[in-house]
């Protein structure tokens, strides 16, 4: 018998070249759906900001101005002239990086969002990291139990975080762990005597200790991020928990399980090595979304932690009607949400080879 | 047939558990196996791929089995612990299962899959096992081993896949394989050589074969004897070159339902099935047709 | 065959009939059967309860308490749980229990008026969309993306903050935010239904576009889309008691229970009970819509299983 004929070199080369082709051509549909979702949204935020308050001119300055400040103002956002021409100059504005200036700082609304977005970046990033390190394992487990009492417990721990008012939880974590229990340290980020002590070079606080080298202000740190970082995790955690667990009842029942099984793999190898690389793609995409969700539950924790990032910034804000500020923080917030998107398309090219 | 059995089964009883109570796929089935090719035919349904896994004890959850006997030379898998059972499954028993393109797993190279079916049960090195599997896929006939070890399953084609879907099942050296529909999703020009594979591989090992088919003529020129399921029960167990032969009414429908070169038909007959062959111990519709 | 008049002894074979005879004996039997699917499920009939519970509530208020909870007790501010208030007393001396109880009125209000604004939106655009095909759909799905671009809470806040203040404002800003899957899952299903046979047939008899999605797409998106209403309630109340937490949903002296947990919480270290018990309230009433919501999705969806 003749060896097996291989795919002709030719012929595969054919293949690669029409799958960059498709991969080009994705890349391009990529991109415009993400210029027009974020046209979209500055068509939102614009309409927020200009369209539905009954007067745009107080909503940016606030019921406290000055008649000539108004009449500067009303110059300023062009109010006299037609909608789309108005919604022009806000978008050019916004291509130029100009949001404005905020009444409460007096500064331009992107330089306070650079300076309060790494704030509320290391709470979401610490509280994904535990949602990921616990919300992982636990839909592993509940789909390996299925229909069994692991598999019940993970669900109502999941659907209570579902349940849970974050600001409330927030509140009675600050009671029992702090005040009663005094594990960990109270609101902000980091106690009054360590602040501005080291140089911020990436705004959050955990990495810019660690880079000059300040150890003491790096666990003090800790302290103040644990309590709400583990608050907002447990959220995401009840989410990827419940994901993770369906998409891997999805790929129990596939048919390379029963092989890997064949095999005389463990049933630890069988779960981890075989299945969990192939929910990799849904599961980035879930991390992704989640992630986003945590800077909306942000929004909230930061209130009650007095966290000075960007959701505390937007709600400060809004006590002071400082539309340019609010609308901003509400832009960059979607940016993120679109950005994280992205990313999750660009995970599946990585990680699949299907894709490759 | 050997004189020493290499698989015994013994009165094997399996149901699953449907939406409006247990539906029994495997009723009463007894059969042994020495180092020789079994073919198990029977219809879609008649629980062939059961008694595969039953005999690796792979049946999902939702099945429930019961035997008197279940065993490899020896071993009692009956009764044999999950840790003891994954040290027979693939060293000692291993299955070749039906479409590539679903039984590999399509995130891990091929090569990977194949070392990684070496270096569970021989606890080597990495190093050793990607060497064994080059090996192992040289001795699957594949031209470029090297290339194909990096290869991911959606990049090759069916019968290069079922090829490294054999070189993983064998590459522990197990003594018996069991073969479930192996060709079907292939191409029929891919089959015969498929086949002929096989057969020299499980020859040069003296491993036992167990081949599950629905396709009577590709068992009758392949096996040495052949079982025949109807219903989950044995209908009939026979030397396959005695099919010409065969009494009983179920498997004699079989052989007349077949096309034939030198026979044509316009319209070929309709299998005729009994339901009394069910309730009835097994070889008494043989006894009967020889009245 | 027999004539056997339907005696309440045989209501429940009559529901079982595994023919049904009538129209309506073939629905009642389907709910029959899912209800008795949702009676097997403990998580969902206690989630049912719950829901049932803050319901009677609402309804029973003025019955379940003869104390307002509007009126003020200054000698009484900051009391401990006790016999005489259970849930103990506010920085105002009101009873917190009877507020909570006249609280739940909101969160009903609140629920009830957003699915009446997401669930008509939400199945117009939808199954507009699925219909039809082509640019129309093209179009409304874009403007769902943008929608569901945006974090809900975020979006919220921005809206509540431009419409200014208060519960109405609440809910349109939640409605706007709420309404995008709705739409997507009303154009998923539409575009199953859209190739049927029995659509094809309702089409050459010369039914209207307009009818075709009224009478008979329209209600068969319903129960999906109410299974995905009563799993989104939860979210739905968080996101209202949030807003009435920051200040931007109902405001004072309303009973609203995010507010009262926003007003409790400068008492929070000494008088743990004023911004604890709404707040635990909050969380229960959430989590029976969401028990059910669970529930329902079993029963509705074979495939979770």
């Amino acid at each position: 018998m003749p060896p097996v004929a291989t795919t002709p070199a030719k012929l595969l080369a054919g293949e690669r070249r029409s799958r960059a082709a498709a991969f080009a051509w994705q890349s391009i549909r990529l991109l415009t759906t993400l210029a027009l979702t974020f046209l979209g949204l500055t068509i939102v935020t614009f309409c927020i900001g200009r369209v539905i308050p009954i007067d745009p001119v107080l909503a940016v300055v606030g019921d406290r101005a000055s008649p000539d400040v108004y009449e500067r103002v009303r110059l300023e956002l062009g109010v006299d002239l037609p909608l789309y021409q108005q919604y022009w100059n806000y978008l050019v504005k916004l291509l130029h990086g100009d949001l404005g200036t905020a009444v409460l700082t007096a500064r331009p609304v992107l330089e306070d969002l650079m300076r309060v977005f790494p704030a509320t970046l290391e709470l979401a990033t610490v509280a994904i990291i535990i949602g990921v390190c616990f919300g992982v394992p636990m839909g592993v487990m509940a789909a390996t139990s299925q229909g069994r009492w692991p598999d019940h417990l993970i669900r109502l721990v999941g659907l209570i975080g579902y349940s849970m008012p974050v600001f409330w939880l927030g509140l009675v974590g600050l009671l029992v762990f702090y005040n009663n229990l005094d594990w960990v340290s109270g609101p902000g980020r980091v106690d009054v005597y360590y602040e501005d002590v080291v140089e911020p070079v990436t705004g959050m606080l955990l990495i810019d200790s660690l880079l000059a080298g300040d150890t003491a202000v790096f666990w003090n740190a800790v302290s103040h991020i644990i309590l709400p970082a583990s608050i907002l995790g447990y959220l995401s955690l009840a989410y990827i928990a419940r994901m993770t667990r369906s998409f891997m009842l999805g790929q129990l029942h596939q048919e390379y399980i029963l092989t890997a099984q064949v095999k005389g793999l463990s049933r630890s190898r069988v779960v981890w090595r075989h299945a969990l690389p192939n929910i990799m793609v849904p599961l980035i995409t879930v991390v992704a979304l989640s992630y986003g969700y945590l800077l909306e539950g942000a929004v909230l924790t930061e209130t009650v932690f007095a966290w000075p990032g960007l959701g505390r910034y937007i709600t400060a804000a809004l006590f002071n009607a400082d539309m340019n500020a609010v609308l901003g923080g509400t832009l960059v917030v979607g940016v993120v949400f679109i950005g994280l998107n992205l990313l999750s398309d660009l995970a599946y090219y990585l990680v699949d080879p299907r894709a490759r | 047939m050997s004189a020493l059995p290499l698989l015994t089964v013994e009165d094997l009883h399996v149901s699953y558990q449907g939406r409006s109570g247990r539906v029994p796929a495997l009723r009463g089935v007894s059969f042994e196996v020495g180092q020789e090719r079994l073919g198990i035919v029977g219809e879609s349904g008649s629980g062939k791929s059961t008694i595969g896994l039953s005999v690796l004890r792979l049946l999902p959850g939702t099945a429930s089995l019961a035997a008197t006997r279940l065993a490899l030379r020896g071993i009692d898998l009956l009764h044999a612990t999950e840790s003891a059972l994954r040290t027979v499954r693939g060293r000692r028993i291993s299955m070749v299962l039906q479409d590539p393109k679903f039984s590999l797993n399509p995130v891990l190279t091929v090569g990977q899959q194949i070392a990684e079916s070496y270096a569970v049960h021989a606890h080597s090195t990495r190093h050793e096992a990607k060497r064994k599997a080059l090996e192992m896929l040289e001795a699957v006939r594949i031209r470029d081993p090297e290339r194909v070890f990096g290869l991911y399953p959606h990049e090759v084609s069916g019968g290069m896949g079922q090829r490294v879907m054999i070189a993983m099942m064998l590459i522990p050296e197990p003594d018996f394989l069991i073969a479930d529909e192996p060709t079907s999703a292939l191409d029929v020009t891919v089959q015969a050589q498929l086949l002929e594979l096989i057969d020299e591989l499980i020859r040069r090992r003296q491993m036992g074969l167990i081949l599950i088919s629905h396709n009577l003529n590709l068992v009758a020129s392949f096996c040495d004897r052949i079982l025949v399921l109807y219903g989950g029960r044995v209908m009939e167990m026979l030397n396959a070159s005695e099919l010409a032969s065969a009494r009983h009414p179920y498997t004699r429908g079989l052989l007349a339902c077949r096309p034939l070169i030198d026979r044509p038909q316009a319209e070929l007959p309709q299998l005729k099935r009994d339901l009394a062959w069910l309730s009835e111990p097994v070889g008494a519709g043989v006894a009967r047709t020889r009245d | 065959m027999i004539e056997t008049p339907i005696g309440p002894a045989s209501w429940r074979d009559w529901l079982l009939a595994e023919a049904p005879q009538s129209r309506i004996q073939a629905r009642l039997s389907r709910w029959y059967a899912n209800w008795l699917a949702l009676r097997r499920n403990p998580l969902a009939v206690s989630g049912l309860i719950i829901v049932l519970i803050l319901v009677l509530m609402a309804v029973l208020a003025p019955w379940l308490t003869d104390r307002s909870p509007y009126d003020q007790a200054l000698s009484a501010r900051l009391q401990p749980p006790s016999s005489e208030h259970w849930f103990g007393t506010d920085e105002l001396g009101r009873d917190i229990l009877t507020r909570i109880v006249y609280g739940s009125q909101i969160t009903l209000l609140i629920v009830f008026l957003v699915s009446a604004i997401v669930l008509p939106v939400g199945l117009i655009v939808g199954t507009m969309a699925g219909y039809f095909g082509g640019l129309l759909d093209t179009i409304l799905m874009r403007i769902t993306d943008i929608f569901l671009a945006f974090p809900r809470l975020v979006m919220a806040l921005a809206f509540a903050a431009a419409l200014g203040p208060g519960i109405e404002n609440a809910v349109v800003a939640i409605s706007i935010t709420a309404w995008p899957p709705y739409a997507r899952l009303a154009r998923a299903e539409t575009m199953t239904l859209r190739g049927r046979d029995f659509i094809l047939a309702a089409r050459m008899q010369g039914a209207s576009a307009l009818r075709i999605l009224w009478s008979h797409i329209m209600p068969l998106c319903l129960p999906s889309v109410i299974v995905r209403l009563t799993l989104d309630m939860a979210g739905i109340i968080l996101i209202a008691a949030g807003l009435g937490f920051l200040g931007l949903g109902a405001q004072p002296p309303s009973p609203e229970w995010g507010l009262m947990v926003s007003s409790g919480r400068s008492y929070l270290l000494d008088q743990w009970w004023v911004a604890t018990m709404p707040g635990l309230a909050i969380f229960i009433v959430s989590f029976g819509f969401n028990l059910l919501g669970d529930g329902f999705r079993d029963v509705f969806d074979p495939r979770s299983q």
